[in-house]
């Protein structure tokens, strides 16, 4: 997995985000669509995706999306 | 020798709430918002006056009106609540009398939650098969909302009030599968019910503190939304696989799943990550909201009516939440 490989995908899951507006350094609780419905959809979407649980607590304390690309290569 | 399934009745609190009604008191949401959110149109709570044992009052006498099963023929009940009438006695003593029901009967208390079905279908099993009663009365009554604080949203879209009755039954043949429980109660914090007990009881500051939501004299239930759910996602198909190898079958062996209807966004992923098709998904949530313990037998006596569940058909049951707890079986009709 890249960091690319993550946007393209999130991209795809999240039907707020348009294709190719995500950046590694994009905030994801600064974006306007931004809610507590879309931490659930990213802690399913890291589970099924990459088989790591991430736990309410971590999603809790990532700002950007390159952080959860740290996370998920942290626990994989 | 074995036990069955016998006959499930449901009861949903009187009050409907609507989206419309959520979206007057909750005005950054509009309807359309909220169902987009939580996949719920309606939901049910009761009056100040009406609690869990009411509702299981409710649904038993629907039972008793609906089968005519004789009440001096029941042997056993078992009331599954989180919301006791008293710290003592049981209810089930009070719910015996109640019901008039024989004295020479067996009466527990079970508190459980979302995994409540599961766990007392687990107890009654053993109780019918261990041949200490040819048949047990499972009662179920549980009003989430009105330990919901009125400004809860996640709470007060998503739960609803209400009550069950099934009876289970011996059976010359099985028709229940064996069960796996299991616990972790360092995830009690993330789903309880404050000041409502000997722990941490109520006092003066309490209630000055929620005078705006009329005191909040029985507790207030919290949730934290995000450690529900990674639990959930983490754990149910793990107990599903478990269930699968305790009772030597697979997947595609399963006609129908039917899960605590925890919310949408916890039964669509799991369906997701279980690869489960959706014509053998049980969603019945949109109608009703999360109803705790009764969830599963609504499932089940809605998708009986809906004809998905046939003679030979095998129903994988999986209760999962508050304690945290999880339990599940199938069922084999």
């Amino acid at each position: 997995m890249n960091i690319q490989e993550l946007i393209e995908k999130l991209e795809e899951e999240i039907e707020e985000v348009e294709q190719g507006t995500l950046l590694p350094s994009t905030n994801i609780r600064n974006i306007d669509w931004w809610s507590s419905m879309h931490a659930l959809v990213i802690i399913a979407f890291v589970d099924i995706e990459y088989n790591v649980q991430v736990s309410g607590k971590d999603l809790k304390e990532i700002q950007t999306i390159q952080d959860l690309y740290d996370l998920i290569v942290k626990k994989s | 020798m074995g036990c069955e399934i016998k006959y499930i009745t449901y009861q949903l609190a009187s009050k409907e709430v609507s989206n419309e009604d959520l979206a007057n008191f909750f005005e950054k949401f509009s309807a359309e918002d909220i169902f987009k959110k939580v996949g719920i149109k309606k939901r049910f709570h009761t009056s100040e006056d009406v609690i869990g044992s009411d509702l299981a009052f409710q649904a038993a006498n629907l039972f008793f009106n609906d089968t005519k099963f004789p009440k001096e023929q029941i042997e056993f009940i078992l009331f599954c609540t989180e919301g006791l009438d008293y710290i003592a006695p049981m209810t089930a003593c009070l719910l015996q009398d109640r019901l008039k029901l024989n004295k020479n009967i067996g009466a527990l208390d079970l508190p459980s939650g979302c995994a409540g079905f599961t766990n007392a279908l687990g107890m009654a099993k053993a109780i019918v098969e261990s041949g200490q009663s040819s048949n047990v009365l499972l009662l179920f009554g549980d009003t989430p909302g009105l330990v919901s604080h009125p400004k809860d949203f996640a709470l007060r879209s998503l739960f609803s009030d209400a009550g069950a009755a099934v009876l289970i039954e011996k059976s010359p043949k099985n028709h229940i599968g064996n069960f796996v429980y299991g616990v972790d109660g360092s995830g009690a914090k993330h789903l309880f019910v404050d000041k409502s007990c000997l722990r941490n009881p109520i006092d003066k500051k309490w209630l000055e503190l929620n005078n705006d939501a009329g005191g909040m004299p029985r507790g207030q239930m919290k949730m934290n939304g995000l450690e529900v759910f990674s639990f959930s996602i983490k754990e149910v198909p793990v107990l599903v696989n478990e269930i699968l190898e305790k009772n030597k079958l697979a997947m595609k062996d399963i006609n129908l799943f039917v899960f605590h209807q925890a919310s949408k966004i916890i039964l669509k992923s799991i369906q997701r990550k279980l690869q489960i098709p959706t014509n053998k998904m049980a969603y019945y949530l949109e109608n009703n909201g999360n109803t705790v313990s009764v969830s599963i037998p609504l499932c089940l006596k809605e998708a009986q009516k809906e004809g998905r569940i046939k003679k030979g058909d095998k129903v994988l049951i999986a209760g999962f939440g508050i304690g945290f707890s999880w339990s599940g079986t199938v069922l084999y009709f």
